[in-house]
């Protein structure tokens, strides 16, 4: 089963999630992909709290995640995969690891250095050309932040110049 | 600032907050300091969870958010677990806000009972023909 949703929002596991996409999907499983989540277990304890009962929730570090991909690809659970931001998506990438994945940018919040292109998104420069290259390797990457709206493809949203 | 009552912080989404907030002062007439509203529009996890630890300050508060699979119940269980005297009551609604705000000077976990207990309670629903048929008796 392909993953139902591969997303990048700095909220990890949060309402739009659960409830937009998970209900929206039917999803089984939550996968947060966070080096710095699953060296903390008190904060995967509170990841927990906000997931329904019969949605299972799995953390693994990037370097885990690289080998669990195909692992969750294969599984005939429908699972969302999350990461906090580009970086950690752009580390997932190398080798082509995300070749044909479907790419969700679901929010990305303001921070000095990023500049508003979405109301839920917001990148720096080096951000957008890490996603170009995330891209290169051949993933598909979109923004939308609920499934109800339009997807904004990643030439829209980063024109070349 | 302290009076040794608990505070409340309302944490919700959009416009939640200071709409439940402001009804609870228009129905209530509390002081200001007993509760404030926090929303998470336009406020990444970090920038939330700097807000709602600054309001927070000194002494024992009680969050209250919206959804509890939502970001404002992450960010308000991050700070109760790394801040004494800090509890979190997720659903919130006006009823339960409303016992809140006049009984602040209750400890904290018998105040967090008192109100998932009043949240609860409150919740009430019936079918319009039920509630018809009721009517019909009480008439008789």
């Amino acid at each position: 089963m392909p993953i139902a949703l591969f997303r990048v929002d700095e909220r990890l596991i949060h309402g739009q999630v659960v409830v937009g996409w998970g209900k929206h999907l039917g999803v089984d499983r939550i996968a947060v992909i966070d080096d710095e989540v699953v060296a903390s277990p008190w904060e995967r304890d509170l990841y927990c709290l906000g997931v329904p009962s019969e949605v299972g929730v799995v953390f693994a570090s990037v370097q885990d995640a690289r080998h669990e991909l195909a692992v969750w690809r294969a599984d005939p659970r429908r699972i969302i995969v999350l990461v906090r931001d580009v970086e950690t998506l752009a580390r997932l990438a190398q080798h082509q690891l995300l070749d044909h994945e479907e790419i969700n940018l679901g929010g990305i919040h303001f921070a000095p250095g990023r500049e508003r292109l979405l109301p839920y998104l917001f990148l720096s420069p080096e951000e957008c050309e890490r996603l170009r290259e995330v891209a290169r390797s051949g993933a598909v990457i979109t923004a939308r932040d609920l499934p109800g709206t339009r997807p904004v493809t990643l030439d829209d949203l980063l024109p070349e110049e | 600032m302290s009076d040794g009552q608990i505070r409340g912080l309302v944490v919700a989404h959009g416009s939640v907050a200071p709409a439940l907030v402001a009804a609870v002062r228009q129905i209530s007439g509390c002081e200001e300091g007993a509760l404030q509203a926090i929303s998470n529009d336009g406020r990444g996890p970090d920038q939330l969870l700097e807000t709602v630890r600054e309001a927070a300050g000194e002494g024992p508060v009680l969050v209250f958010t919206d959804l509890s699979s939502g970001s404002c119940a992450f960010t308000a269980r991050k700070v109760a677990a790394q801040r004494p005297a800090t509890a979190v009551l997720s659903g919130v609604n006006l009823p339960l806000l409303l016992d809140f705000v006049f009984h602040r000077d209750l400890p904290l976990h018998p105040l967090v009972d008192r109100l998932v207990a009043k949240g609860r309670g409150e919740i009430n629903g019936a079918c319009i023909e039920e509630m018809v048929r009721a009517d019909r008796a009480l008439s008789r």
